[in-house]
């Protein structure tokens, strides 16, 4: 029943040969330089310093949520920069290939990438950004930040955690991948039909797309899991739902949103792989297949997913605008109920995403009406932010700054939202760059979100600040670099230039497209600043105080920073909404147990790494059709799945003594230190 | 605000000894939530199922009325309740602590399961065998794809038994492994519940 596929095919090697290696290409050949270079370094590091032992212990097999948080935040970091580099090339070919005279390098007719790579370009950068990139870090961050902010010792799953970190990473791997060993997608983040389907996409692209997504979304589907039973099932005593910082409330929003809506992105990508390796007829262009029944399971998921972004992004706003405005957040219960007002509706607009795909002006209208109806919840929110800013003691740390620019990125983003809810607006503006600069809009809101998140608990994490002297520049070149680019897209939009144009026929647009490409440079410039600020923190390591700001508000700023790895020596009796800023006003802050008792904590486990590792070669064998390679891989991780639900995992206990020592000498029990082998409990001691 | 008291001498700050949750009803609840994104992966291929089966679907093969038989549907249904009732027989053993009861109920349950695969292969060898195979339309894949996901789901219950029936004599009812035979009760019981409603819409709505 398997279909037939073009070009050579070998039991042994499947689809794989040598040309598939794309050493010929100039670009790829530097990136895989530069690639293995830093693998080298990072590597040769690592045995120099003898790590590997201290990697695999403490961080590869951890099942610590502020370690997973860490590396999923890496993980982020790092697939952000692969796609701001895909979105430089892009830039950088529409700044060069404008009218029928433009000079044309590296075998492209004009600018210096042929269609089909640019195609790859975009689709990559789509992709990487939302799914690899702005996912990834927050999810990063709600792993960090939730378990102490509800005053749990961990995550209710502390294994199925690393699982689905590792399952998130493999999909990034594979993404990466597609750089160096075959191709990548070239139909568009959100897949276009039938631009997918077999005859039309006959090489290896799609599939790594394809498999790449679905695998990192089993991923996130398992941490949604994980984290509404840890909000629900692990808060500290006293913390009724009333009590439960808003953070918290949006993870908890997001993730039902997550867990509701990846399964449909689930389906919808296995039944194009049916179409691709089973020959079934769900979305081709014959044969019954139905294109629109692609378009709307594809944004059934879609927009949702937005609003996953979104959403804790606003959680972050409402953390960090009061502790700098010294007020309590104005509003908190409209801010929840407008939390789950916005994650409600975000299920009813889909469509608008094809208002011009020919649905009837009824279907349409009811459409536009709904997404129009985001906007009032949305509303409520930017003015509970105002009136908590209202009177304040400001201070404009880069958190806050961060968040305040947030706040206009918020404005001109869901503006422009408004403007293509209307139907009759969006015939015009649709599938041009006013529809990218709008969403730019929203997901760096989103990324702004995500870096004053960072900065903001660094310090609570590692037990040092991050930089502010580099911290402000790198804010206000990225700031301003934002501006520019999608300034100029707006207009660019409203002089009717479409998207993911590789050759730029009117040479009018040249202008704006320079200006995009001058900002571009400034982000470059903030790249910089980043890492100096990276640099110059790691270098001074400045200690912080359990509260490093002096004005947060929630529960995780009472414990140490660095925060020990069991969280909470004893765990804190919560006694109001804000409870650290309710424990300054009355002078009791700095209050210690009295007794130390000793902690129950799990064991650390290779499962999760080793099942991550197996999903990547079983997306592997997929993608090049090596059949043996996916048979054993998927038979081996039921194996391991079967073998580690033998293991009677009890854990381990330290002492009160140890916990005693280790108060006192914090950096001893910090995340970065190495930990001693510790013994497992015994059957009767577990009792 | 009623939430901001002021603190008081019964006051507490930290709370010894804390016990926090029970870990087999957080993993119940998480048990729960994964049935909750099942269950919308069924939702999923229901809606194309829902859009497939009609003429334009079928491009020229057949639809529903002309390949569905719900007399052997019926049996198939009979297995599967079968199946779950038999489980929840062993449940019943299991509050007894008998563990020859349970691994009697799963054993029975398998085989039932067993029957109810044995006729869905049949069924789908069967119109393969007609030349009706699942690349032949929209409408056969959307058919065939949700029938086999269902039978996928039956097949994994199944390994999850096996593995059961090995871990009760090994572990004997530790925590988890209880934690696990519930959680195998409500999966199962879902499974049935997805079989009911493909019966229903597929088999009785679509003969008509
Ligand atoms: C006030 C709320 C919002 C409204 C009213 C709104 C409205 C819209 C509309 C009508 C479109 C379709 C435009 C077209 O293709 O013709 C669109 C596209 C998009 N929006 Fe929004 N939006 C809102 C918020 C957001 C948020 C919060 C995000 C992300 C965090 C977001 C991300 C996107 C993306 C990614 C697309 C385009 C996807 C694509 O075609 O590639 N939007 N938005
Ligand atoms: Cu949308």
């Amino acid at each position: 029943m398997q279909v037939a596929i073009q070009g050579p095919w070998s039991p042994l090697l499947g689809r794989l040969t040598l040309s598939a290696i794309p050493y010929t290409n100039p670009i790829l050949v530097g990136t895989f330089a530069v690639a293995a270079l830093i693998a080298l370094v990072v590597a040769g590091a690592v045995l120099y310093y003898k790590k590997l032992g201290y990697l695999w212990r403490e961080w590869l097999t951890t099942v610590d949520h502020k370690k997973i948080g860490v590396m999923y935040i890496i993980v982020g970091l790092v697939m952000f920069f692969r796609a701001f580099v895909d979105g430089l090339m892009m830039r950088t070919q529409q700044a060069m290939a404008i009218g029928p005279h433009s000079p044309g390098v590296l075998g492209a007719q004009h600018g210096y990438l042929p269609p089909f790579h640019f195609d790859q370009v975009y689709s990559a950068h789509g992709t990487i950004m939302i799914l690899f990139a702005a996912t990834p870090l927050l999810t990063g961050l709600t792993n960090v930040v939730v378990p102490l902010q509800i005053g749990a010792r961990d995550m209710a799953f502390p294994y199925m955690n690393a699982l689905s970190l590792w399952l998130t990473t493999a999909g990034a791997i594979l993404v990466m991948l597609s750089l160096f060993v075959g191709d990548f997608s070239s139909a568009g983040w959100v897949g276009l039909i039938p631009l997918t389907e077999l005859p039309y996409s006959p090489g290896v692209g799609v599939d790594y797309w394809m498999w790449a997504i679905q695998i990192s979304s089993i991923g996130t589907t398992l941490n949604a899991i994980n984290m509404i039973v840890t909000i629900i099932k692990m808060r500290a005593p006293g913390m009724g739902w009333f009590r439960v910082p808003v953070f918290t409330w949006t993870t908890l929003s997001t993730n039902i949103i997550g867990l509701t809506a990846f399964p449909i992105l689930g389906v919808v990508l296995a039944l194009l792989g049916a179409d691709r390796y089973l020959g079934t007829h769900f979305f081709t262009a014959g044969n019954g297949g139905n294109l629109m029944l692609y378009t709307n399971m594809f944004w059934i998921w879609g927009h949702p997913e937005v609003y996953f972004l979104v959403l804790p992004a606003f959680g972050i706003f409402s953390e960090i605008i009061p502790t700098f405005s010294e007020k309590p957040l104005f509003g908190y219960t409209t801010m929840v109920a407008a939390t789950f007002a916005i994650a409600g509706i975000s299920w009813a607009v889909w469509l608008h995403h094809f208002f011009t795909m020919g649905a009837g002006a009824d279907v349409n209208g009811f459409f536009s009406i709904a997404t129009m109806l985001v906007g009032i919840p949305t509303g409520v929110k930017v003015f509970n932010w105002m009136f908590t800013l209202y009177r304040g003691r400001l201070t404009f740390t880069t958190p806050m700054l961060w968040a305040l620019a947030g706040l206009f990125l918020l404005l001109v983003g869901g503006i422009t939202g408004m403007m293509l809810a209307i139907p009759a607006i969006n015939y015009t503006v649709h599938n041009s760059v006013f529809v990218i600069a709008h969403f730019h809009c929203m997901v760096l809101l989103v990324a702004a979100a995500i870096f004053a998140g960072v900065v903001y608990w660094f310090p609570k994490v590692f037990g040092f600040q991050l930089d502010e002297k580099n911290g402000l520049m790198f804010f206000w070149s990225f700031i301003t670099a934002t501006a520019i680019v999608f300034t100029a897209m707006f207009a660019l939009g409203f002089q009717g230039e479409t998207r993911r144009l590789d050759y730029i026929f009117n040479p009018a647009w040249r202008p704006m497209l320079w200006t995009e490409e001058a900002g571009m440079m400034l982000y470059l410039v903030s790249i910089f600043y980043f890492l100096r600020m990276l640099y110059v923190s790691l270098r001074d390591r400045v200690p912080v105080a359990s509260d490093p700001w002096g004005t947060a508000r929630t529960l995780e700023f009472l414990t140490h920073s660095p925060v020990p790895f069991y969280n909470f020596a004893v765990t804190p009796q919560v006694n109001a909404r804000d409870e650290l800023a309710w424990r300054r006003e009355h002078g009791l802050d700095k209050a210690q147990p009295e007794a130390f008792e000793p902690i129950h904590m799990p064991s650390n486990t290779g499962v999760p790494i080793i099942i991550g590792m197996l999903s990547l070669t079983l997306g592997f064998g997929l993608i090049w059709r090596i059949w043996w390679m996916a048979g054993f891989s998927l038979l081996a991780i039921i194996i391991a799945v079967i073998i580690r639900s033998f293991d009677k995992n009890l854990g381990y206990e330290l002492k009160p003594e140890e916990v005693a020592a280790m108060e006192r000498n914090l950096a001893t029990a910090s995340i970065i230190a190495e930990q001693p082998a510790r013994t497992p409990l015994t059957e009767a001691e577990a009792h | 605000m009623a939430t901001q008291a002021a603190p008081g001498a019964g006051t507490r700050l930290f709370h010894p000894h804390f016990e926090g949750h029970d870990q087999i009803s957080a993993r119940t609840l998480g048990f729960w939530l994964y049935m909750l994104s099942d269950a919308l992966l069924f939702t999923g291929l229901f809606l194309a199922y829902a859009v497939l089966n009609n003429p334009m679907g079928a491009a020229g093969g057949p639809i529903a009325t002309q390949i569905v038989n719900p007399v052997e549907g019926m049996w198939q249904t009979y297995a599967v309740l079968g199946s779950v009732a038999a489980y929840s027989l062993a449940t019943v053993a299991l509050k007894k602590g008998s563990m020859v009861g349970v691994m009697a109920g799963i054993v029975i349950s398998i085989l039932l399961a067993l029957v109810f695969l044995g006729y869905e292969v049949h069924d789908l060898m069967g119109l393969m065998a007609q030349g009706h195979g699942p690349d032949s339309s929209g409408f056969l894949s959307a058919f065939f794809v949700l029938i086999a996901t269902h039978g996928l789901h039956m097949v994994f219950g199944i390994l999850w038994m096996i593995v059961m029936l090995v871990q009760i004599p090994t572990l004997g009812f530790s925590p988890n492994v209880v934690a696990r035979l519930l959680n195998l009760r409500m999966f199962w019981q879902f499974q049935a519940t997805v079989w009911v409603l493909v019966y229903v819409y597929v088999y009785m709505i679509g003969a008509f």
